[in-house]
């Protein structure tokens, strides 16, 4: 049970970025032994208020006490010294060292003065252990995807915080048996004592791991309530200031369209990454893709979009072969993709929101034919109301917006240049609950008007809700395909617990 | 008329720089500003900066764009060099003016082919890339001076080091026209956004879909031709090819100029314009020293110390300091104002 004492007491926190009240005389307490979610919609301020508190901002105002003293850490390494250790929302490692450089940095084992190599090895493999991962840690960060190095990053910052640890989304690019393993090192921190603050936009982790929430709203605080007294109806109307209408649906759409396929891919594939496989797509369908991270999802759409071009089989459009070399190639034949890892592959960070959205658009049109600036901004204008992007205006750069806005900016990108075929690798990754829904009816809307797509994603409520088929990848192969009522969530979780088996 | 104050607001604190540097000079040096003109062409410590400031300033151009990709081109002084000899050798086998013209300019374009390659196409960093035509450049040019100083003594090609038009020195109407044509087919046209957003993010852009490797390669090919420009102006200046002089340690005055002018060597955002008032500022510098009677072993040194104070004004952490000290001035006075009522 909590103490008197909060462990962590912020008073009246304030930030102001150029045309933006970030926060606004925000309240936050912390007690030890307890996790505390910090929940709110993309651009609420959540992200900002971790940074006011760990150094990472210099706040306008406001004052922090850590165990009862004041505290004012400069910089993360101060706030580290302090006892207070941070996963930022965006993954902030060093990719070209070694996964056990990165977990040690800092404060590296040393013998006779010299840096250990071996004993850092064998220190960063036990603690990636009780995360199950198994990996070699001498090899560079960026070999490794985005979940990788979302657990080393969690993996450094427990081995950091003495007192206080603040997860930004981190469950957003794990899967489920990861966020179970994140979960169980959570709860053991929070027997020691230790306060844990907690970011996520799934809110059955939400329910499941917190003791108190606290909403934020447009910078301002909206409450603060123990879980046990709150319902998620009432949570989702305190973060949004609004009903929530959403449909569930127990099983894949049956309503899929007849007649010829329009986009043929016949024994595609890439050594080493995928293996060959057949697909057709037709207009006005949405195909989902299910799997483990690493099972070949990603891998999938980065072959079928040319990132990574196939090296068998062929792709043929109305009978046609259509050459995939490139993702030029791809853009040429009517392809979209927004990829999985937005800050490494997607957002363009200093260039402004309109550019970014103008720019896949441009690219395709060539540089000879700039796109106006009047259409360019009536372009940005219409995708940020129709998206729901917060920003003040088009010209911010886009690397300054929050995770969730910059996700809904490359959609706008691809669906500025209207392709035929769309292909998005976890498009709700970090989108609040409203704007979950809002893209979910996108895809519809999208579809409905004869667009085809292909949709990656971890959470198999929301590929129930939208798809008309489903791919299962297992060990970078297509194992399995399930049409109309057959897509349910046990039967994907079948499929997926199938994987487990045979991989172990 | 929005467009231009933008342009006005990105540029203004080198146009006050500029200003500071050349009142500081008027200052020591009176009489610094006057203007005269002789056999209709404009003399005066001023239009001398304009003109002496010439190579750095067409270089920065192609630097400007090369730094805005993320990389860097130390090639172009050897370049000068290179494009230099090839002007006086041609012109003294007598093909003629345009023949000779178009000979130098299409080494240069050649040389930032090469660059390009090895960057865009085989990935090597640009640093390392450039690295290579920088030492073995000046090589080159002496292979085609023969070693010596190749002189020459063509009018037509002498007139673009000396000459003037309409009272204004060639050299000045060469980096000045340069300047604004590229700048205006990068704007004009979506180049210059293509360029940044290669310059921040490459993977992303080539995702998007942009020919990232055919623009870097078109990047280095206009500055090898700038460099390629500069080289026929020295050359035409001193009236002969000196491959050892020519262009020498001007790569890093054009990456200071670039720098002055605010393009941050991690890419992206750039401003043509901006480079060239750069270069001005630096040959202002330069001009200043000689100027106030110094004794030329300090010039370097006081050229460092000025350079250091603009980069220290200029750089993030003061600018944001000062802004912090304006920000308590503008609350004090706010204080003072609610005080008084
Ligand atoms: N460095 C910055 N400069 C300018 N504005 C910023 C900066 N960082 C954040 N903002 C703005 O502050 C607001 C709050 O952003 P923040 O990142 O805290 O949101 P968030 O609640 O974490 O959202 P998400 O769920 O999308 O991650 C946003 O409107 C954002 O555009
Ligand atoms: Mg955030």
């Amino acid at each position: 049970m909590p103490e008197n004492r909060p462990l962590l007491h912020a008073t009246a926190v304030t930030k102001t970025f150029p045309g933006t009240v970030a926060l606004d005389g925000v309240d936050f307490t912390l007690h030890s032994g307890e996790v505390h979610a910090l929940l709110g919609e993309n651009g609420a301020g959540k992200s900002t208020l971790i940074k006011c508190l760990t150094g990472a901002y210099r706040r306008d105002g406001g004052e922090i006490l850590l165990d009862g003293r004041p505290i004012d850490p400069r910089d993360t390494l101060e706030a580290q010294t302090l006892g207070i250790g941070t996963v930022y929302q965006e993954v902030n490692l060093l990719p070209n060292l070694s996964v056990a450089e990165n977990l040690c940095l800092g404060h590296q084992p040393t013998r006779f003065g010299m840096i250990s190599s071996r004993a850092m090895s064998r220190s960063a493999r036990q603690t990636l252990a009780q995360y199950g991962l198994e990996i070699d840690v001498t090899r560079n960060l960026d070999t490794y995807s985005v979940a990788v190095q979302q657990v080393v990053a969690i993996a450094r910052a427990v081995s950091l915080s003495g007192k206080v640890l603040i997860l930004d989304e981190p469950t957003a690019s794990l899967d489920a048996l990861e966020v179970r393993m994140l979960f169980d090192v959570v709860r053991a921190l929070k027997e020691r004592g230790l306060g844990i603050v907690f970011i996520s936009h799934f809110l059955d982790q939400v329910f499941e791991i917190s003791d108190r929430i606290t909403v934020l709203r447009n910078g301002k605080l909206v409450g603060t309530q123990a879980i046990a007294e709150i319902d998620r109806t009432r949570l989702v109307n305190l973060m949004l200031g609004r009903e929530l209408e959403q449909e569930t649906r127990e099983s894949g759409r049956t309503d899929r369209p007849e007649g010829e396929a329009m986009i043929r891919f016949r024994d595609f594939g890439r050594g080493g990454r995928i293996a060959p496989f057949d697909l057709d797509i037709h207009a006005g369908e949405v195909v989902g893709v299910a799997g483990l991270l690493g099972s070949g999802r990603t891998e999938t759409a980065e072959t079928l979009f040319g990132v990574t071009p196939h090296d068998s089989g062929a792709a043929s459009d109305a009978g046609k072969p259509l050459h995939l070399g490139s993702p030029r190639d791809a853009i040429a034949g009517g392809f979209g993709f927004c990829p999985e890892d937005r800050k490494s592959d997607g957002i363009i960070g200093d260039l402004s929101v309109r550019e970014n959205i103008v720019l896949a658009l441009q690219a395709r049109r060539g540089w000879t034919k700039p796109v106006p600036a009047r259409e360019q901004a009536a372009m940005a204008d219409e995708f940020i109301r129709r998206l729901d992007i917060r920003t003040p205006d088009a010209e911010k750069p886009v690397g300054l917006l929050s995770g969730g806005n910059q996700q809904k900016v490359m959609l706008a990108r691809w669906l500025a240049t209207n392709p035929r075929f769309l292909i998005l690798d976890e498009p709700t990754r970090g989108i609040d609950v409203g704007a979950h829904a809002e893209i979910i009816r996108l895809i519809e809307e999208l579809c409905a008007r004869g667009m085809a797509l292909l949709v990656i994603s971890s959470e198999l409520d929301e590929l129930v809700a939208y798809s008309h088929r489903v791919i299962v990848v297992r060990d970078r192969h297509h194992v399995a395909e399930l049409v109309g009522a057959e897509i349910t969530t046990n039967n994907m979780v079948a499929a997926i617990a199938a994987d487990r088996e045979a991989a172990l | 008329m929005t467009a231009a104050k933008a342009i006005l607001r990105r540029v203004a604190p080198q146009l006050l720089t500029l200003a500071a540097v050349l009142g500081l000079i008027a200052l020591v040096h009176p009489g610094f500003f006057d203007v005269s003109i002789a056999n209709g062409r404009l003399y005066g410590s001023a239009i001398d900066i304009l003109n002496r400031g010439a190579p750095v300033a067409l270089l920065a151009i192609g630097m400007t764009l090369v730094i805005a990709t993320r990389g860097i081109d130390l090639s172009v002084g050897a370049v000068m060099a290179i494009s230099g000899a090839v002007a006086a050798a041609a012109i003294t086998s007598g093909i003629g003016l345009v023949p000779t013209l178009a000979l130098a300019l299409v080494t240069g374009i050649a040389c930032g082919l090469w660059n390009g390659l090895l960057v865009a196409v085989l990935g090597i960093q640009p640093i390392v890339a450039t690295l290579i035509l920088m030492v073995a450049g000046r090589g080159i040019a002496q292979l085609i001076t023969e070693g010596a100083i190749l002189t020459f003594n063509h009018k037509g090609l002498i007139f673009f080091g000396s000459g003037a038009f309409l009272g204004i020195p060639m050299p000045v109407l060469i980096w000045l026209a340069a300047g604004l044509l590229v700048t205006l087919v990068v704007r004009r046209s979506a180049l210059g956004m293509l360029i940044e957003a290669i310059g921040v993010n490459l993977r992303a852009s080539t995702l998007a879909g942009i020919n990232a490797r055919v623009l870097l390669i078109a990047v280095y090919m206009t500055s090898g031709l700038c460099a390629a420009l500069a080289g026929v102006i020295a050359a035409a200046d001193i009236k002969g090819a000196d491959a050892n002089n020519a262009g020498l340690w001007l790569e890093l005055d054009a990456i200071l100029a670039v720098v002055v002018g605010g393009t941050s060597l991690l890419g992206g955002r750039f401003s043509i314009i901006a480079s060239l008032i750069g270069a001005m500022i630096i040959q202002a510098v330069n001009t200043g020293i000689l100027l106030s009677g110094f004794p030329p072993e300090f010039n370097l040194i006081i050229k460092a110390a000025i350079i250091l104070v603009i980069l220290v004004l200029q750089s993030p952490t003061v600018r944001t300091t000062l802004a912090f000290f304006r920000r308590d001035k503008a609350s004090a006075e706010a204080k003072a104002e609610t005080v008084i009522q």
